[in-house]
């Protein structure tokens, strides 16, 4: 073997090497590096008790309501098997829309709902001008507006 | 025109995203070109240093 | 086969060559971007979600883009500048670093000027912003690393071994949003199934991405005639470009 072969195969080798180890600390860690719970889990119990976290899901339709003369506002998150109510008095980012896929970082309290300190929304990786997307809803197409993949969390 | 800068109520966010990149790709441009002129006096100037020495000695 | 790689990695050569490219990779890098800056926002029509607000993935997926593609070429050509000896490659990944480096700080600025209209918040610890941020570190890192060195051969290959560990952080970034359940969304342009933005959309985006390429190609030459230049001051070649003694100094 040529030194230049040798360093080639030694090159190769390292960057191998560095990528099956970070690949083995990432999936170690897998838990530890989940961003958020779904309703399912939530309510498996697989969330830590009495701490924060992060419920994701779709906002259901039809599933927003506020008490009247009451500032907080009530909403269903579901990840397409379980549905968790989740309650949040505060600013709501742009695009929270029913249908939408959000993530809230909160508790779940002693009545099983998901008491909210924030709400973000997610939105998907769809761009198209608002007619584009009213001929598609008409069309009965798919809708422009796909569940989050929350799925990618169950893995 | 003014309805253009608005931006639909997102001027806050789509302008300066917008003006950082712009000075972004300056710095890059202005920086990449102090680099190749200071480098190339600085060489220059050992250059004349150098051959100056050799007269001398 | 191999005669025109080792030709244009002459450092003599490179320097003539790159010289006379700046201009013909600058200019029309300038005339992309400001086509696209005006498709993006003012032909563009706007998003039945987002409305005017999208409009910054005009300037957002570009310089992510950049971040991630300049790290790879900085880290191909270590690679190759470990393997090879090559100098020249050594010099290009050493000039890689300060632009990759600015231009991720601009993909993570334009990101969190997006985030919170959009999702409510500038700042998340989720996936793909933090494989991001890594990459900003690895930069600074690589650049760190070379400054505590005297010796230039020892710089050039710590520098590199570091370029190439860090290179799994690329395709980590980019299958973030596949891989873990995030906050950000997935790839509009890179899917393979139906696409994902209207062409009216889609096109400006296009143009910014080619006319950032070829910005950082230009900003790149530059800054390899410098670096290329210090390297060899010994050479014959090098001093008579100093002496202003060479039909090279074209650009």
């Amino acid at each position: 073997m040529t030194p230049r072969r040798q360093r080639m195969v030694l090159v190769g080798l390292f960057v191998a090497g560095v990528a099956v180890a970070v690949g083995l600390a990432l999936r170690a860690f897998q838990e530890n590096l989940l961003y958020f719970y779904t309703p399912t889990q939530a309510i498996a119990g697989e969330a830590p008790d009495g701490k924060k976290i992060r419920l994701g899901g779709m906002v259901q339709k039809g599933s927003v309501r506020r008490e009247p003369g009451d500032l907080e506002l009530r909403f269903d998150v579901s990840d397409n098997e379980k549905t968790m109510t989740v309650a949040y008095s505060g600013v709501l980012p742009d695009l929270f829309k029913e249908g939408q896929g959000v993530i809230a970082m909160g508790q779940v309290d002693a009545n099983g709902i998901f008491r909210a300190e924030e709400v973000l929304a997610k939105h998907d990786e769809n761009y198209m001008p608002p007619e584009v997307a009213a001929t598609m809803a008409t069309d009965g197409q798919a809708t422009p507006v796909p569940p989050p993949s929350t799925d990618a969390a169950l893995n | 025109m003014s309805e253009f800068f608005a931006m639909g109520g997102y001027a806050n966010y789509v302008w300066p995203a917008f003006g950082i990149t712009a000075i972004v790709l300056m710095v890059n441009l202005l920086a990449a070109r102090r680099q190749l002129r200071q480098t190339r006096e600085r060489l220059q100037l050992r250059l004349v240093r150098q051959s100056g020495k050799r007269v001398n000695t | 086969m191999w005669t025109w790689f080792f030709q244009l990695a002459s450092p003599p050569h490179f320097y003539r060559m790159a010289g006379s490219l700046v201009p013909w990779l600058l200019w029309p890098a300038l005339l992309l971007i400001v086509i696209g800056s005006w498709g993006g926002l003012v032909q563009a029509p706007a998003d039945y979600q987002q409305g005017d607000g999208y409009r910054i993935i005009y300037v957002h997926v570009p310089s992510s883009y950049l971040s991630m593609m300049v790290y790879v070429t900085m880290a191909v050509a270590a690679g190759i500048g470990l393997i090879w000896r090559i100098k020249l490659a050594h010099a290009v990944a050493a000039s890689c670093a300060p632009i990759g480096a600015t231009f991720t700080a601009a993909a993570l600025v334009t990101g969190m000027l997006w985030g919170k209209p959009m999702w409510g918040t500038y700042w998340q610890w989720e996936p793909r912003l933090t494989s991001e941020l890594i990459l900003l570190f690895l930069y600074f890192g690589y650049m760190s690393l070379r400054s505590a060195f005297n010796d230039l051969n020892q710089s050039d290959r710590a520098s590199a071994v570091l370029a190439l560990a860090g290179v799994v952080n690329v395709p980590i970034i980019h299958f973030s949003v596949l891989w873990w359940a995030g906050l950000h969304q997935g790839p509009s342009i890179s899917k393979i199934d139906a696409p994902s933005i209207a062409f009216d959309m889609l096109w400006p985006l296009l143009v910014m991405i080619l006319g950032f390429t070829l910005f950082f190609l230009g900003v790149l030459a530059m800054r390899v005639r410098g670096e290329v230049l210090e390297r060899e001051f010994h050479s014959r070649w090098a001093q008579d470009v100093l002496r202003g003694a060479s039909p090279m100094e074209a650009g």
